[in-house]
């Protein structure tokens, strides 16, 4: 049974009444594992692997009943799918319609889903709806739970955003992909999604028309790239803020933002950071409770981008005035010889006070990050590859 | 006819064998599908396109594409093909 809905998490100042046990959510390359922590977070027990060798790209918790789970998944064999657990993660079951793209008219060259690899629950009162963005760059919609996927808005078919789209050349190493796929907890109707590459849009009608938001954002310096056209864009993370819902804070290619609504240009906040650092990377954490405060966990994007922390040198960086200025956060986190690469869904807070945080990287270790992240221990080791990290409070 | 079902589609099926109907791969497939919704798209994309790591052999000869007719009699043999880790 769904909860009733509430307002969302506006003007909410606290969880500390509602935080039960923390679940930690972990997609790997190679299955995916449920971390249930006791009360102070301290004792993790491990549940998993589930589905051992699906390549796991994100494992999401629906929030408004607590106990349904939803992972999207493929095999090295197999098309993709969305599994599915109404009884978190005890018996698991393939949709009877994932994500797919429309048959292409006769003499056509159609597309077809790779993997889907980003997962949104709908609003607390839109039980049941779910948003998919896929690889090659799609936007799908569920309104059973998961079970059957439509293809959603004018996006994939459209001519302009299949030109900002690119081909499988323009995007990331394992496809060019749709995510950060945001509802407005205020309006059913207002979304942003971003595209890596193809930049980041907003519709307010339900999807039906969008509106490009790239002003403010930085291209690939030296090739004479037009920062107006979303082609040359790859925002790798975007979120908005759970309190100030017209507050976003993306980590981009090329440097960490922030845009306050109704305007519509990006300011780079990530000048203020160190610059032997840089402010390059992959996730973007908002505080649930502090529109000011924000992580990065930066990689180096110098040279040959080898995308791994900096002199290998693992930290997160908070802001807590919304970007002016960063600390480093790295008591706990090894001091050298340490080439992590977290990826873009490897970050997140969880609702507790004080917020945790949690980082999953490539070498299969997942680390918490105690009192906003100023003491970190690792939870677990020599996980597969991890690809995606949720919280959720059960 | 007879089809053999692969172990990563048997989650699907919960068995290495099963029975479908129909005068062409395509219409076997699609006989698969309504008795195990989901099992098609997992070997088959949504342009029709047998996917890259999966074969289909029809008694013992390898299928091209779905337009492969079909008899009762015939064997059908879905096999996973992957290589690398």
């Amino acid at each position: 049974m769904a909860r009733k809905s509430g307002k969302s998490a506006i003007g909410r100042r606290s969880s500390k009444s509602r935080a039960r046990r923390t679940l930690v959510m972990v997609a790997t390359r190679k299955g995916a594992w449920l971390y249930h922590g006791d009360a102070a977070r301290k004792i993790w027990r491990a549940d998993g692997p589930h589905f051992l060798g699906h390549k796991v790209s994100h494992l999401v918790l629906d929030p408004r009943d607590g106990k349904t789970l939803l992972a999207a998944a493929k095999t090295g064999h197999l098309g993709p799918t969305i599994l599915r657990a109404t009884d978190l993660g005890k018996s698991w079951k393939e949709a009877a319609r994932p994500p797919a793209f429309a048959k292409a008219a006769d003499g056509k060259e159609g597309r077809s889903v790779d993997h889907t690899f980003w997962l949104t629950p709908g609003r607390a009162q839109d039980r049941d709806v779910w948003y998919a963005g896929t690889s090659p760059q799609g936007l799908f919609r569920s309104a059973d739970g998961g079970v059957t996927w439509e293809p959603f808005s004018i996006i994939n078919d459209d001519p302009q955003f299949r030109e900002w789209m690119g081909t499988v050349q323009d995007g990331t190493p394992d496809g060019p992909k749709l995510h950060s796929i945001m509802v407005d907890p205020r309006d059913g109707r207002h979304f942003y999604i971003a595209m890596s590459g193809g930049g980041v849009h907003e519709s307010t009608d339900g999807g039906r028309n969008w509106k490009t938001l790239i002003k403010g954002m930085d291209v690939v310096e030296g090739f004479g790239f037009d920062p107006a056209k979303p082609t040359f864009h790859d925002p790798h993370c975007v979120r908005l803020s759970p309190t100030s819902p017209d507050r976003l804070y993306q980590q981009n290619h090329c440097g960490i933002y922030r845009l306050d609504r109704p305007s519509d240009t990006w300011v780079r906040i990530g000048k203020s950071m160190p610059k032997q650092v840089g402010d390059i990377g992959f996730p973007m954490v908002v505080h649930p409770r502090d529109a000011d405060t924000a992580w990065v966990f930066p990689m180096d994007g110098t040279q040959v981008w080898p995308r791994t922390s900096p002199d290998g040198k693992p930290a997160a960086y908070v802001t807590r005035n919304g970007g002016k200025s960063w600390q480093r956060l790295d008591a706990g986190l090894p001091r050298s010889q340490a080439w992590w690469t977290v990826k873009r869904q490897c970050m997140v807070a969880d609702a507790c006070d004080p917020v945790a945080l949690y980082v999953g990287n490539s070498g299969g270790e997942l680390w918490m990050g105690r009192d906003e992240g100023k003491r970190w221990s690792c939870i677990a080791q020599h996980l597969p590859e991890i690809y995606a990290v949720e919280t959720a409070q059960l | 006819m007879k089809v053999l079902i692969p172990s990563a589609l048997r989650s699907y099926t919960e068995r290495g064998e099963t029975e479908a109907t129909g005068a062409t791969l395509a219409a076997a497939l699609d006989d698969l599908e309504r008795q195990y919704p989901g099992i098609r798209f997992r070997m088959i994309d949504e342009q029709d396109r047998i996917r890259r790591h999966i074969r289909i052999f029809v008694n013992g000869e390898q299928a091209r594409d779905l337009v492969q007719p079909l008899d009762a009699t015939d064997e059908v043999i879905i096999v996973q093909a992957l290589s690398g880790g």
